[in-house]
Protein backbone atom coordinates (compact mmCIF):
# COMPACT_ATOMS: atom_id res chain seq x y z
CA UNK A 1 0.00 0.00 0.00
CA UNK A 2 1.27 3.36 -0.73
CA UNK A 3 1.42 6.25 1.86
CA UNK A 4 -0.83 7.93 -0.41
CA UNK A 5 -4.65 8.40 1.24
CA UNK A 6 -7.09 6.59 -0.96
CA UNK A 7 -10.20 7.99 -1.39
CA UNK A 8 -12.95 5.58 -1.52
CA UNK A 9 -14.24 7.63 -5.24
CA UNK A 10 -16.36 9.76 -5.74
CA UNK A 11 -20.19 9.99 -3.58
CA UNK A 12 -22.01 9.10 -6.50
CA UNK A 13 -20.63 5.91 -7.93
CA UNK A 14 -20.07 5.00 -4.05
CA UNK A 15 -23.68 5.47 -3.43
CA UNK A 16 -24.82 3.51 -6.39
CA UNK A 17 -23.02 0.45 -6.27
CA UNK A 18 -22.63 -1.74 -2.86
CA UNK A 19 -19.19 -1.37 -1.98
CA UNK A 20 -19.21 -4.46 0.00
CA UNK A 21 -21.09 -7.55 0.52
CA UNK A 22 -20.66 -10.58 2.89
CA UNK A 23 -19.18 -13.18 0.43
CA UNK A 24 -17.99 -16.40 0.62
CA UNK A 25 -14.15 -16.61 0.96
CA UNK A 26 -13.07 -18.10 -2.17
CA UNK A 27 -14.61 -15.38 -4.44
CA UNK A 28 -13.41 -12.32 -2.38
CA UNK A 29 -10.37 -11.52 -4.05
CA UNK A 30 -12.33 -11.58 -7.46
CA UNK A 31 -14.78 -9.26 -5.71
CA UNK A 32 -12.05 -6.92 -4.55
CA UNK A 33 -10.64 -6.46 -7.33
CA UNK A 34 -14.04 -5.19 -9.18
CA UNK A 35 -14.27 -2.46 -6.70
CA UNK A 36 -12.89 1.17 -5.74
CA UNK A 37 -11.54 0.20 -2.71
CA UNK A 38 -9.75 -2.84 -4.16
CA UNK A 39 -6.29 -2.02 -2.29
CA UNK A 40 -7.50 -1.43 1.07
CA UNK A 41 -10.24 -4.94 0.58
CA UNK A 42 -7.30 -6.63 -1.19
CA UNK A 43 -4.94 -6.07 2.30
CA UNK A 44 -7.49 -6.87 4.58
CA UNK A 45 -8.11 -10.22 2.93
CA UNK A 46 -4.33 -10.95 3.38
CA UNK A 47 -4.09 -10.05 7.11
CA UNK A 48 -4.14 -12.18 10.08
CA UNK A 49 -7.58 -11.48 11.55
CA UNK A 50 -6.02 -10.87 15.28
CA UNK A 51 -7.55 -8.68 17.74
CA UNK A 52 -7.05 -5.08 15.95
CA UNK A 53 -7.52 -6.73 12.90
CA UNK A 54 -10.72 -6.08 11.82
CA UNK A 55 -12.83 -8.86 9.91
CA UNK A 56 -13.40 -8.28 6.34
CA UNK A 57 -14.35 -11.87 4.79
CA UNK A 58 -16.63 -13.80 6.45
CA UNK A 59 -16.69 -17.73 5.77
CA UNK A 60 -21.35 -17.18 6.06
CA UNK A 61 -23.23 -14.51 4.44
CA UNK A 62 -24.50 -14.19 7.44
CA UNK A 63 -21.50 -13.11 9.67
CA UNK A 64 -20.96 -10.16 11.17
CA UNK A 65 -17.93 -7.69 10.20
CA UNK A 66 -16.02 -7.13 13.76
CA UNK A 67 -14.98 -3.02 14.42
CA UNK A 68 -11.83 -4.53 15.99
CA UNK A 69 -10.89 -3.72 19.23
CA UNK A 70 -9.48 -1.42 21.66
CA UNK A 71 -8.93 2.17 19.96
CA UNK A 72 -8.82 0.89 16.36
CA UNK A 73 -12.23 -0.37 17.42
CA UNK A 74 -13.82 2.97 18.26
CA UNK A 75 -11.74 4.22 14.96
CA UNK A 76 -13.47 2.02 12.67
CA UNK A 77 -17.05 2.16 14.32
CA UNK A 78 -16.73 5.99 14.03
CA UNK A 79 -15.79 5.04 10.31
CA UNK A 80 -18.83 3.16 9.84
CA UNK A 81 -21.10 5.71 10.97
CA UNK A 82 -19.53 8.81 8.94
CA UNK A 83 -19.88 6.41 5.80
CA UNK A 84 -23.50 5.54 6.58
CA UNK A 85 -24.26 9.66 6.93
CA UNK A 86 -22.02 10.31 3.60
CA UNK A 87 -23.61 8.39 1.44
CA UNK A 88 -27.03 9.68 3.00
CA UNK A 89 -25.79 13.14 2.15
CA UNK A 90 -24.57 12.20 -0.62
CA UNK A 91 -27.93 10.77 -1.84
CA UNK A 92 -30.09 13.36 -0.66
CA UNK A 93 -27.56 16.01 -2.75
CA UNK A 94 -28.03 13.63 -6.02
CA UNK A 95 -31.89 13.24 -6.09
CA UNK A 96 -32.76 16.34 -4.40
CA UNK A 97 -36.10 16.57 -2.89
CA UNK A 98 -38.22 18.22 -4.98
CA UNK A 99 -40.29 20.13 -2.02
CA UNK A 100 -36.54 21.64 -0.60
CA UNK A 101 -37.44 25.42 0.39
CA UNK A 102 -34.46 27.99 -0.60
CA UNK A 103 -30.88 27.85 0.37
CA UNK A 104 -31.69 23.74 1.80
CA UNK A 105 -30.02 22.36 -1.30
CA UNK A 106 -26.83 24.60 -0.67
CA UNK A 107 -27.01 23.48 2.72
CA UNK A 108 -26.97 19.82 2.04
CA UNK A 109 -24.22 20.25 -0.62
CA UNK A 110 -21.77 21.15 2.43
CA UNK A 111 -23.09 18.96 5.08
CA UNK A 112 -22.61 16.45 2.48
CA UNK A 113 -19.17 17.77 2.01
CA UNK A 114 -18.25 17.59 5.49
CA UNK A 115 -19.39 14.37 6.03
CA UNK A 116 -17.54 12.64 3.25
CA UNK A 117 -14.26 14.68 4.38
CA UNK A 118 -15.14 13.05 7.91
CA UNK A 119 -15.09 9.44 6.12
CA UNK A 120 -12.16 9.57 4.30
CA UNK A 121 -10.44 11.38 6.86
CA UNK A 122 -11.38 8.71 9.86
CA UNK A 123 -9.95 5.90 7.00
CA UNK A 124 -6.90 8.01 6.18
CA UNK A 125 -6.38 7.76 10.12
CA UNK A 126 -7.23 4.22 10.55
CA UNK A 127 -4.54 3.23 7.50
CA UNK A 128 -1.81 5.91 8.25
CA UNK A 129 -1.80 6.39 12.18
CA UNK A 130 -3.41 3.63 13.52
CA UNK A 131 -1.86 1.67 10.75
CA UNK A 132 -4.73 -0.77 10.58
CA UNK A 133 -6.80 -1.98 7.53
CA UNK A 134 -10.22 -0.75 8.03
CA UNK A 135 -12.94 -2.05 7.34
CA UNK A 136 -14.89 -2.17 4.16
CA UNK A 137 -16.82 -0.36 2.15
CA UNK A 138 -20.83 -0.26 3.68
CA UNK A 139 -23.60 -0.70 2.12
CA UNK A 140 -26.55 1.74 2.52
CA UNK A 141 -29.97 0.33 3.30
CA UNK A 142 -31.66 3.44 2.85
CA UNK A 143 -35.37 1.84 1.71
CA UNK A 144 -37.26 3.70 4.37
CA UNK A 145 -36.34 7.40 3.16
CA UNK A 146 -38.05 9.07 0.78
CA UNK A 147 -35.83 10.74 -0.89
CA UNK A 148 -38.15 13.07 -3.03
CA UNK A 149 -39.67 14.11 -0.05
CA UNK A 150 -38.23 17.36 2.26
CA UNK A 151 -39.98 16.10 5.08
CA UNK A 152 -38.51 12.54 4.99
CA UNK A 153 -34.94 13.68 4.40
CA UNK A 154 -35.00 15.75 6.83
CA UNK A 155 -36.41 13.64 9.67
CA UNK A 156 -33.59 11.45 8.56
CA UNK A 157 -30.93 14.03 8.62
CA UNK A 158 -32.37 14.45 12.23
CA UNK A 159 -31.70 10.87 13.31
CA UNK A 160 -28.32 10.39 11.92
CA UNK A 161 -27.11 13.79 13.35
CA UNK A 162 -28.44 13.22 17.20
CA UNK A 163 -27.47 9.88 17.00
CA UNK A 164 -23.48 10.68 15.65
CA UNK A 165 -23.31 12.94 18.73
CA UNK A 166 -24.72 10.37 21.28
CA UNK A 167 -22.46 7.48 19.67
CA UNK A 168 -19.23 9.77 19.43
CA UNK A 169 -20.62 11.12 23.35
CA UNK A 170 -20.46 7.39 24.17
CA UNK A 171 -17.72 6.59 22.41
CA UNK A 172 -14.86 9.20 23.75
CA UNK A 173 -14.63 7.25 27.04
CA UNK A 174 -13.83 4.16 25.47
CA UNK A 175 -10.25 5.95 23.68
CA UNK A 176 -7.12 5.34 25.01
CA UNK A 177 -5.31 7.44 22.74
CA UNK A 178 -5.84 11.33 23.69
CA UNK A 179 -4.72 12.23 20.04
CA UNK A 180 -7.64 10.26 18.84
CA UNK A 181 -9.94 11.34 21.58
CA UNK A 182 -9.25 15.20 20.79
CA UNK A 183 -9.82 14.23 16.98
CA UNK A 184 -13.19 13.05 17.95
CA UNK A 185 -13.78 15.98 19.82
CA UNK A 186 -12.89 17.82 16.58
CA UNK A 187 -15.89 16.23 15.06
CA UNK A 188 -18.86 15.57 17.23
CA UNK A 189 -19.33 19.36 17.91
CA UNK A 190 -19.77 19.87 14.10
CA UNK A 191 -21.97 16.96 14.05
CA UNK A 192 -24.06 18.63 16.84
CA UNK A 193 -24.04 21.54 14.64
CA UNK A 194 -25.47 20.00 12.08
CA UNK A 195 -28.33 18.32 14.44
CA UNK A 196 -29.10 21.77 15.68
CA UNK A 197 -29.46 22.75 11.82
CA UNK A 198 -31.69 20.22 10.79
CA UNK A 199 -33.79 20.30 14.07
CA UNK A 200 -34.35 24.07 13.75
CA UNK A 201 -35.20 23.29 9.37
CA UNK A 202 -38.19 20.68 11.13
CA UNK A 203 -39.56 23.19 13.98
CA UNK A 204 -37.63 26.35 15.16
CA UNK A 205 -36.56 26.50 18.43
CA UNK A 206 -36.20 22.79 18.63
CA UNK A 207 -32.05 22.54 18.25
CA UNK A 208 -31.94 21.23 21.88
CA UNK A 209 -35.30 20.66 23.03
CA UNK A 210 -35.94 18.74 25.98
CA UNK A 211 -36.20 15.41 24.50
CA UNK A 212 -32.89 15.65 23.46
CA UNK A 213 -30.93 17.45 26.43
CA UNK A 214 -31.87 16.61 29.80
CA UNK A 215 -33.23 20.00 31.33
CA UNK A 216 -32.02 18.96 34.96
CA UNK A 217 -28.67 18.30 34.32
CA UNK A 218 -28.41 19.70 30.72
CA UNK A 219 -26.76 16.61 29.29
CA UNK A 220 -26.63 15.48 25.84
CA UNK A 221 -27.55 11.70 24.73
CA UNK A 222 -24.71 9.29 25.28
CA UNK A 223 -25.18 5.86 23.77
CA UNK A 224 -22.77 3.12 23.63
CA UNK A 225 -21.80 0.81 20.40
CA UNK A 226 -24.31 -1.67 20.27
CA UNK A 227 -27.05 0.35 21.20
CA UNK A 228 -26.31 2.64 18.24
CA UNK A 229 -25.78 0.03 15.97
CA UNK A 230 -29.00 -1.62 16.71
CA UNK A 231 -30.51 2.18 15.46
CA UNK A 232 -27.80 2.40 12.83
CA UNK A 233 -28.19 -1.28 11.91
CA UNK A 234 -31.15 -0.43 10.20
CA UNK A 235 -29.79 1.50 7.48
CA UNK A 236 -26.53 -0.87 6.91
CA UNK A 237 -27.03 -4.54 5.09
CA UNK A 238 -24.18 -5.62 6.72
CA UNK A 239 -24.47 -6.60 10.36
CA UNK A 240 -21.21 -4.97 12.31
CA UNK A 241 -20.19 -6.36 15.66
CA UNK A 242 -18.94 -3.96 18.23
CA UNK A 243 -18.18 -6.58 20.95
CA UNK A 244 -14.41 -5.32 21.05
CA UNK A 245 -14.61 -2.32 20.48
CA UNK A 246 -12.89 0.01 22.91
CA UNK A 247 -11.57 -3.14 24.79
CA UNK B 1 16.67 37.18 43.46
CA UNK B 2 15.82 38.45 40.37
CA UNK B 3 12.85 36.79 39.02
CA UNK B 4 13.27 38.28 35.42
CA UNK B 5 16.77 37.09 35.30
CA UNK B 6 15.56 33.13 36.33
CA UNK B 7 12.75 33.97 33.70
CA UNK B 8 15.39 33.97 31.03
CA UNK B 9 17.61 31.48 31.59
CA UNK B 10 14.72 29.30 32.00
CA UNK B 11 13.89 29.96 28.32
CA UNK B 12 17.24 29.22 27.09
CA UNK B 13 16.59 25.68 27.90
CA UNK B 14 12.10 25.72 27.47
CA UNK B 15 11.47 28.50 24.83
CA UNK B 16 8.18 27.74 25.73
CA UNK B 17 8.66 29.10 29.41
CA UNK B 18 6.86 32.30 29.44
CA UNK B 19 3.68 30.23 27.47
CA UNK B 20 3.89 27.90 30.61
CA UNK B 21 3.54 30.86 32.75
CA UNK B 22 0.98 32.50 30.36
CA UNK B 23 -1.03 29.25 30.69
CA UNK B 24 -0.80 30.38 34.64
CA UNK B 25 -2.68 33.47 33.99
CA UNK B 26 -5.05 33.12 36.56
CA UNK B 27 -2.07 32.79 39.21
CA UNK B 28 -1.16 36.34 38.10
CA UNK B 29 -4.65 37.62 38.28
CA UNK B 30 -5.52 36.39 41.62
CA UNK B 31 -2.12 38.24 43.00
CA UNK B 32 -4.16 41.72 42.69
CA UNK B 33 -2.13 44.81 41.94
CA UNK B 34 0.81 44.70 39.60
CA UNK B 35 2.86 46.26 42.59
CA UNK B 36 1.80 43.83 45.05
CA UNK B 37 2.59 40.86 42.45
CA UNK B 38 6.09 42.21 41.77
CA UNK B 39 6.46 42.42 46.08
CA UNK B 40 5.34 38.98 45.95
CA UNK B 41 7.32 37.63 43.66
CA UNK B 42 10.30 38.39 45.52
CA UNK B 43 9.65 36.06 48.24
CA UNK B 44 10.53 32.42 47.29
CA UNK B 45 8.01 30.28 48.53
CA UNK B 46 5.90 31.76 46.14
CA UNK B 47 8.52 32.23 43.74
CA UNK B 48 8.38 28.35 44.42
CA UNK B 49 4.56 27.44 44.18
CA UNK B 50 4.26 29.29 40.89
CA UNK B 51 6.85 27.48 39.40
CA UNK B 52 5.34 24.58 40.27
CA UNK B 53 2.24 25.49 39.15
CA UNK B 54 3.67 26.58 35.74
CA UNK B 55 5.75 23.25 35.32
CA UNK B 56 2.70 21.17 36.51
CA UNK B 57 2.45 20.45 32.88
CA UNK B 58 -1.14 20.34 30.84
CA UNK B 59 -1.37 16.82 32.23
CA UNK B 60 -0.90 17.30 35.78
CA UNK B 61 -4.11 19.32 36.23
CA UNK B 62 -6.68 17.27 38.58
CA UNK B 63 -10.25 16.35 37.58
CA UNK B 64 -11.53 18.79 40.35
CA UNK B 65 -9.10 21.80 38.22
CA UNK B 66 -10.73 20.58 35.12
CA UNK B 67 -14.09 20.54 36.02
CA UNK B 68 -13.35 23.98 37.51
CA UNK B 69 -12.04 25.64 34.80
CA UNK B 70 -15.52 24.24 33.01
CA UNK B 71 -17.42 25.79 36.24
CA UNK B 72 -15.52 28.63 35.75
CA UNK B 73 -16.69 29.08 31.97
CA UNK B 74 -20.47 27.90 32.81
CA UNK B 75 -21.02 30.79 35.02
CA UNK B 76 -19.51 33.17 32.59
CA UNK B 77 -22.19 32.22 30.50
CA UNK B 78 -24.89 31.66 33.31
CA UNK B 79 -24.38 35.36 34.23
CA UNK B 80 -24.16 36.43 30.72
CA UNK B 81 -27.77 35.09 29.65
CA UNK B 82 -29.30 36.32 32.92
CA UNK B 83 -27.96 39.96 32.36
CA UNK B 84 -29.15 39.51 28.37
CA UNK B 85 -32.54 38.07 29.75
CA UNK B 86 -32.87 40.99 32.37
CA UNK B 87 -32.09 43.41 29.90
CA UNK B 88 -35.18 42.71 28.22
CA UNK B 89 -34.05 43.66 24.78
CA UNK B 90 -35.04 40.16 23.46
CA UNK B 91 -37.85 39.96 21.47
CA UNK B 92 -40.96 38.06 22.04
CA UNK B 93 -41.59 34.36 20.81
CA UNK B 94 -39.34 32.48 19.78
CA UNK B 95 -36.36 34.14 20.44
CA UNK B 96 -37.10 34.65 23.86
CA UNK B 97 -38.15 31.16 24.31
CA UNK B 98 -34.23 30.15 22.72
CA UNK B 99 -32.54 32.31 25.04
CA UNK B 100 -34.58 30.66 27.85
CA UNK B 101 -34.04 27.28 26.74
CA UNK B 102 -30.15 27.95 26.40
CA UNK B 103 -29.94 29.60 29.95
CA UNK B 104 -31.79 26.59 31.88
CA UNK B 105 -28.78 24.62 30.04
CA UNK B 106 -26.17 26.96 31.50
CA UNK B 107 -27.89 26.54 34.96
CA UNK B 108 -27.93 23.41 34.85
CA UNK B 109 -24.10 22.73 33.79
CA UNK B 110 -23.16 25.35 36.99
CA UNK B 111 -25.66 22.79 39.52
CA UNK B 112 -24.26 19.97 38.04
CA UNK B 113 -20.20 20.78 38.05
CA UNK B 114 -20.71 22.41 41.19
CA UNK B 115 -22.51 19.23 43.08
CA UNK B 116 -19.98 16.61 41.19
CA UNK B 117 -16.72 18.43 42.94
CA UNK B 118 -17.96 18.72 46.21
CA UNK B 119 -19.08 15.30 45.61
CA UNK B 120 -15.12 14.74 45.07
CA UNK B 121 -14.20 16.73 48.12
CA UNK B 122 -13.03 20.06 46.22
CA UNK B 123 -13.86 23.73 46.27
CA UNK B 124 -16.67 24.50 43.80
CA UNK B 125 -15.69 27.90 41.92
CA UNK B 126 -17.94 30.85 42.73
CA UNK B 127 -18.73 34.38 42.08
CA UNK B 128 -17.49 34.40 38.17
CA UNK B 129 -19.60 37.33 36.81
CA UNK B 130 -19.75 38.32 33.16
CA UNK B 131 -17.97 42.42 33.47
CA UNK B 132 -20.84 44.24 33.71
CA UNK B 133 -19.24 47.62 31.96
CA UNK B 134 -19.12 45.28 28.66
CA UNK B 135 -22.44 44.15 28.69
CA UNK B 136 -23.54 47.84 29.29
CA UNK B 137 -21.87 48.36 25.90
CA UNK B 138 -23.74 46.56 24.40
CA UNK B 139 -26.77 48.43 23.59
CA UNK B 140 -28.69 46.67 21.27
CA UNK B 141 -30.16 42.81 20.94
CA UNK B 142 -27.73 42.16 18.59
CA UNK B 143 -25.18 43.47 19.59
CA UNK B 144 -26.21 40.64 22.74
CA UNK B 145 -26.85 38.27 20.65
CA UNK B 146 -22.89 38.87 18.74
CA UNK B 147 -21.42 38.34 21.96
CA UNK B 148 -23.44 35.26 22.79
CA UNK B 149 -22.49 33.10 20.03
CA UNK B 150 -18.45 34.43 20.81
CA UNK B 151 -19.35 32.99 24.04
CA UNK B 152 -20.78 29.59 22.85
CA UNK B 153 -18.34 28.58 20.20
CA UNK B 154 -15.74 29.81 22.61
CA UNK B 155 -17.24 27.21 24.74
CA UNK B 156 -16.99 24.41 22.55
CA UNK B 157 -13.55 25.24 21.51
CA UNK B 158 -12.67 24.96 25.61
CA UNK B 159 -14.30 21.95 26.42
CA UNK B 160 -12.40 20.39 23.61
CA UNK B 161 -9.15 22.02 24.90
CA UNK B 162 -9.17 19.97 28.26
CA UNK B 163 -10.48 16.43 26.52
CA UNK B 164 -6.75 14.99 26.03
CA UNK B 165 -6.35 15.96 29.93
CA UNK B 166 -9.68 13.36 30.64
CA UNK B 167 -8.47 10.71 28.45
CA UNK B 168 -9.13 6.97 29.80
CA UNK B 169 -11.27 8.38 33.13
CA UNK B 170 -12.97 5.65 34.38
CA UNK B 171 -16.51 5.38 35.70
CA UNK B 172 -16.79 7.15 39.27
CA UNK B 173 -19.66 6.69 42.34
CA UNK B 174 -20.06 10.18 42.90
CA UNK B 175 -22.44 10.18 46.58
CA UNK B 176 -25.79 11.74 46.01
CA UNK B 177 -25.27 11.68 42.25
CA UNK B 178 -24.48 7.92 41.14
CA UNK B 179 -22.28 6.54 38.58
CA UNK B 180 -20.29 9.68 36.62
CA UNK B 181 -17.83 9.53 33.81
CA UNK B 182 -16.64 13.04 34.15
CA UNK B 183 -15.17 12.49 30.29
CA UNK B 184 -18.49 11.48 29.06
CA UNK B 185 -20.32 14.35 30.90
CA UNK B 186 -17.94 16.74 29.35
CA UNK B 187 -18.84 15.70 25.98
CA UNK B 188 -22.21 16.03 26.76
CA UNK B 189 -22.24 19.01 27.72
CA UNK B 190 -20.09 20.11 24.90
CA UNK B 191 -22.38 19.07 22.42
CA UNK B 192 -24.71 21.09 23.96
CA UNK B 193 -22.89 24.02 23.65
CA UNK B 194 -22.24 23.15 20.45
CA UNK B 195 -26.03 22.93 19.59
CA UNK B 196 -26.63 26.36 21.35
CA UNK B 197 -24.01 27.33 19.19
CA UNK B 198 -25.21 26.49 15.79
CA UNK B 199 -29.10 28.16 17.11
CA UNK B 200 -27.79 31.68 18.11
CA UNK B 201 -25.78 31.35 14.92
CA UNK B 202 -29.48 30.74 13.05
CA UNK B 203 -30.90 33.07 15.05
CA UNK B 204 -28.18 35.48 13.62
CA UNK B 205 -28.11 34.01 10.26
CA UNK B 206 -24.88 33.03 10.28
CA UNK B 207 -23.75 29.64 9.09
CA UNK B 208 -24.23 26.89 11.48
CA UNK B 209 -20.67 26.04 11.99
CA UNK B 210 -17.43 28.34 11.86
CA UNK B 211 -16.67 29.84 8.80
CA UNK B 212 -14.61 32.67 6.72
CA UNK B 213 -18.28 34.05 6.17
CA UNK B 214 -18.74 34.81 9.36
CA UNK B 215 -19.29 38.19 10.37
CA UNK B 216 -17.33 38.09 13.39
CA UNK B 217 -14.33 35.79 11.80
CA UNK B 218 -11.65 38.23 12.48
CA UNK B 219 -12.76 37.70 16.59
CA UNK B 220 -10.13 36.38 18.60
CA UNK B 221 -12.93 33.45 19.57
CA UNK B 222 -11.98 32.10 16.00
CA UNK B 223 -7.83 32.08 16.31
CA UNK B 224 -5.21 30.62 18.39
CA UNK B 225 -2.33 28.11 17.85
CA UNK B 226 -4.93 25.99 15.83
CA UNK B 227 -7.18 28.32 14.17
CA UNK B 228 -10.98 27.57 13.19
CA UNK B 229 -9.50 27.92 9.76
CA UNK B 230 -7.16 25.15 10.19
CA UNK B 231 -7.11 22.23 7.35
CA UNK B 232 -4.33 20.13 9.00
CA UNK B 233 -5.43 16.98 10.56
CA UNK B 234 -3.10 14.52 12.22
CA UNK B 235 -0.60 15.48 10.29
CA UNK B 236 -2.28 15.54 6.21
CA UNK B 237 -3.71 18.43 4.45
CA UNK B 238 -6.89 17.27 4.16
CA UNK B 239 -7.41 19.99 1.27
CA UNK B 240 -5.10 17.65 -0.79
CA UNK B 241 -4.26 14.50 0.91
CA UNK B 242 -7.84 12.19 0.65
CA UNK B 243 -7.32 11.31 -2.44
CA UNK B 244 -10.56 13.82 -2.94
CA UNK B 245 -10.09 17.43 -3.71
CA UNK B 246 -11.93 19.25 -1.00
CA UNK B 247 -12.36 23.53 -0.63
CA UNK B 248 -10.39 24.76 2.46
CA UNK B 249 -14.15 26.46 3.38
CA UNK B 250 -15.69 22.58 3.52
CA UNK B 251 -12.75 21.05 5.36
CA UNK B 252 -12.22 23.81 7.95
CA UNK B 253 -15.96 23.60 8.51
CA UNK B 254 -15.87 19.59 8.76
CA UNK B 255 -13.78 20.11 12.05
CA UNK B 256 -13.90 22.47 15.57
CA UNK B 257 -10.41 23.44 16.79
CA UNK B 258 -9.63 23.36 20.59
CA UNK B 259 -8.37 26.12 22.35
CA UNK B 260 -5.77 25.57 25.18
CA UNK B 261 -7.05 27.46 28.87
CA UNK B 262 -4.56 29.78 28.50
CA UNK B 263 -6.22 30.59 24.90
CA UNK B 264 -9.54 31.09 26.66
CA UNK B 265 -8.46 32.89 29.51
CA UNK B 266 -6.22 35.57 27.77
CA UNK B 267 -8.13 38.99 27.68
CA UNK B 268 -8.84 38.73 24.05
CA UNK B 269 -11.44 36.32 24.62
CA UNK B 270 -12.94 34.86 27.37
CA UNK B 271 -10.82 36.06 30.14
CA UNK B 272 -11.73 39.47 28.85
CA UNK B 273 -15.15 39.45 29.30
CA UNK B 274 -14.80 38.15 33.38
CA UNK B 275 -15.46 41.13 35.83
Amino acid sequence: MSDTIQSRGSDDTAFAQPLYTPIKRRSFFLYAGATAGATALALAGCSKNDDNTPTTASTTAAAAISLGAGDVGVLNYAYALEQLEAAFYAAVVRTPATDFRAGELAYFQQVAAHEAIHRDFLKAALINVARVTPIPGLTPDFSSITFTSRASVLRAAQDFEDLGVAAYNGAGKLLKTSAFLVLAGKIVSVEARHAAYIRDLILPGSFADDMQVNPMSGLDKAMAPAEVLTVAGQFIKEKLNADNVGK
Amino acid sequence: MNFFKIIEQLAEVDPDVLGRFDSRRAVFQSLGTLAKRAALATTPVLLGSMFQKAYAGTNADSPIDILNYALTLELLEADFYRKFVEAGRIPAGAPTMAIAQIRKHEDSHVALLTNVIRALNGTPVTGVTFKRSFFNSLDTYEAQLQVAQILEDTGVRAYKGRAAELTGTPDMNIPGIGIVNLLTAALQIHSVEARHAAHIRYMRNQKPWVSNDDDVRTNPAYTGATPESNVMQAGYDLTRDLGTMYSAADVAAAFDEPLTPAEVLDMSRAGGLVG
